[in-house]
């Protein structure tokens, strides 16, 4: 299996009269990391939410794993969990567990019986180094570990590609280094990932490609230091500049 | 005969009291009968409403919404009047006690369905996108994640209102229910006393008034907990 | 069907009757709802003192009518008392009742309507030198009454709604003259006028608070 594991062609996306994607292409190798990056309101959470089809594409083709995910003879939440998501906020269920986040779809959707979810939920939490925060609900972390239990709940499906959109956007400074050594350890061990960030310094070391969306479309993309050193278009000449005066 | 022993004699018969407790207790167990048939009944149904409704089937919900504020509308006495009184004109007696339980039943659920609604509304979105994005389905994440959440939002306003439709079985003494109060005004009119009503409405304080208060703690609690 | 629920001779001989039931429910409306709401207002402003000795009996009083069908109460007026020499008529015995019974529920509103504004804007209040009762019904309730407002719209259409309990004391309501419109006619057709007339008055009142209740669905 050496074509791209997620394979987006033509993505067009409308929210009435807005056109929000306008035709987008992406392909994404086997354990490639890749770095969305471009200013607010240009489709990058939508072509995210697309990918997974929690929004529906208006017109296009998505096939994550070899599964075509706009087909609608496609078991669409069986396919979901071959892809996980990291949202900005989180997103935990309050009235649960961390181990009971982690285990839900576990339970529910992969068929796992209590133990064997327990067991796997655990796992998760421990390689997001928090094995002992399983009982605690979301109320009593902080904003740091609640997401990185959303980060578990995620690879506890073992997922074939994890999304991640604003993973730190929501976090205090402080905090935000404990969930990207999650995700740095989360790609050395071999997991495919696209993520939506404005975390630069996370992108020059870890990308293996960094992808810049302006207005719906993709203007650039190639290695970050290549993007970043001496970008070809102006838009992303001026993208960067500004976030690098910040 | 100092006024207290008339006022006694009169309201606090003992012999009267005695007489006509058997009739208050038949009552107290229809009014259990018929409070228990309505929570059970109209919550149930208010619940199935309030998930048919978030399926999003247009038509369906704007049918919903106008028996929901149907019944939210009309007082329960016209409802139990016109159940009792109307039907027999087509043929169907429902009996007082059926009448008022369908009627009292058909209340709680527009106004439970409201507040299952509004629970189940109350719900982040973000809850909705995680659970569909780990592979729950509609109905799982509804069950799972929406529900529980929504549960807690619902539980002080449901009981608030449970309780007040549950006294509204006092009102099938309109249609001759023989429930606490039909009886004990029965009882006033046979022994010319009233002694028999205050029984009744003792009655009615120590059925409802725990309710109320267990109702008041448990809405402390949640309030604490949030 | 049509003849025994909705028979248009029926509907225009009986008009008149239920005409003056209507004007009637109006009118009683317009009586017992401030009414309660005066109880309501005495009871939270009670409230508001803290001290146990004051607390425990209020909510005592509250939790008792909130226990007590306003029907028993109203009966236990209008054929208790009489016992007691006390004949006092249907309209007034609704009177009292609504004042005790929807007293208790609007005090209930106003008193978490009260809980709601922060303890700075009383302190704010008094240190500009206005009274404790001056600080309570100046800058304190107009806050606590914008809070509960909902609220308090949804117990004004349950004491409208409740005046129909009147029909119990002959107090010539909109049901009352409803069913008497019946029992001459021998036809249902008046209640289900009657219906239609408090489905109509009080609809829009029941859509408003829908909407003030209630967001947008967020489930796809
Ligand atoms: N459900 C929706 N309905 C209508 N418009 C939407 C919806 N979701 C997104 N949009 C619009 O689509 C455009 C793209 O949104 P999107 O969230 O994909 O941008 P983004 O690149 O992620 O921006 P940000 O960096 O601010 O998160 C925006 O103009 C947004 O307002
Ligand atoms: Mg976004």
């Amino acid at each position: 299996m050496n074509g791209p594991i997620v394979d987006a062609r033509g993505l067009h996306k409308h929210f009435g009269a807005l056109h929000v994607l306008r035709g987008v292409d992406l392909k994404v190798a086997e354990r490639e990391l890749v770095f969305v990056i471009g200013p607010s309101g240009s489709g990058k959470s939508t072509l995210l939410r697309c990918l997974n089809r929690l929004e529906e594409p208006s017109a296009g083709r998505v096939v994550v794993d070899g599964i075509d995910m706009l087909d609608p003879r496609t078991d669409i939440n069986h396919a979901r969990q071959r892809i996980g998501m990291v949202f900005q906020s989180f997103n935990l269920y309050p009235h649960m567990t961390a181990l009971g986040n982690v285990t839900l779809a576990l339970r529910k959707v992969a068929g796992k019986s209590r133990a064997e979810a327990d067991a796997l939920g655990r796992a998760a939490l421990e390689r997001v180094g928090l094995g002992d925060r399983a009982g605690h609900t979301p109320g009593q972390l902080s904003g740091g570990q609640q997401q990185r239990v959303a980060i578990a709940r995620a690879i506890a499906l073992e997922p074939r590609v994890m999304l991640f959109d604003e993973p730190t956007s929501a976090l205090d400074p402080e905090l935000v280094g404990s969930v990207l050594e999650v995700m740095r350890s989360l790609r050395e061990s071999g997991m495919t990932m696209i993520v939506v960030s404005h975390e630069m310094g996370f992108a020059r070391n870890a990308a293996d490609r960094v992808v810049f969306m302006d207005e719906g479309a993709i203007v650039e993309e190639g290695p970050p230091a290549a993007i970043f050193a001496k970008p070809t278009h102006e838009r992303t000449r001026a993208f960067i500049s500004q976030i690098q005066r910040h | 005969m100092s006024s207290w022993e008339r006022f006694a004699e009169t309201f606090l018969n003992t012999k009267v009291m005695l007489k006509y407790l058997p009739d208050i207790l038949s009552g107290v167990v229809v009014t259990i009968e018929l409070a228990a048939l309505v929570v059970v009944t109209g919550i149930a149904a208010g619940l199935a409403l309030a998930l048919l409704r978030s399926l999003g089937i247009r038509p369906l919900n704007w049918l919903i919404v106008v028996v929901v504020d149907l019944f939210r509308s009309l007082p329960p006495l016209v409802v139990i009047v016109l159940i009792y009184f109307g039907l027999p004109s087509v043929d169907l007696s429902p009996s007082g006690f059926v009448s008022t339980w369908l009627s009292l039943a058909f209340v709680l659920m527009a106004f439970s369905e409201e507040i299952f609604w509004a629970g189940i509304t109350a719900v982040a979105r973000g809850q909705w996108e995680a659970a569909r994005s780990t592979g729950l389905s509609f109905g799982q994440t509804l069950m799972s994640v929406v529900l529980p959440q929504a549960f807690r939002l619902t539980i002080p306003p449901l009981t608030n209102r449970t309780i007040a439709i549950t006294k509204g079985t006092a009102l099938g003494t309109v249609v001759a229910v023989t429930e606490i109060l039909g009886q004990a005004s029965s009882a006033m009119s046979n022994s010319y006393n009233p002694s028999p009503l205050l029984m009744g409405a003792l009655a009615y304080i120590v059925l409802f008034f725990p309710v109320v208060v267990v109702a008041r703690w448990v809405e402390t609690r949640l309030a604490w907990k949030r | 069907m049509i003849q025994s629920f909705f028979n248009p001779e029926i509907i225009v001989a009986s008009w008149p009757i239920v005409r003056a039931g209507l004007l009637n429910t109006v009118l009683l409306s317009l009586l017992v709802v401030p009414l309660g709401l005066f109880g309501g207002l005495i009871l939270a402003l009670l409230a508001s003192v803290k001290h146990p000795a004051v607390r425990w009996p209020l909510m005592a009083w509250v939790d008792f009518f909130r226990a007590f069908p306003p029907l028993v109460l109203l009966i236990l007026l209008f054929a208790g008392l009489p016992f007691a020499g006390l004949e006092l008529g249907g309209f007034v015995c609704v009177a009292i009742a609504f004042f005790l019974n929807t007293g208790a529920y609007y005090g209930e509103i106003l008193r978490a309507g009260i809980d709601s504004v922060p303890g700075g804007q009383i302190e704010a209040a008094r240190s500009t030198g206005l009274s404790r009762l001056q600080a309570m019904t100046s800058v304190v309730l107009p806050q606590a009454v914008r809070n509960v407002l909902p609220d308090l719209l949804s117990n004004t259409l349950e004491v409208v709604k409740l005046t129909a309990l009147g029909s119990v004391v002959a107090v010539p309501e909109l049901l009352y003259q409803a069913r008497q419109a019946q029992s001459l006619t021998y036809n249902p057709t008046p209640i289900v006028v009657a219906a239609i007339i408090y489905f109509l008055m009080l609809w829009p009142a029941v859509r408003l608070l829908s909407r003030l209740e209630n967001r947008a669905f967020a489930g796809p």
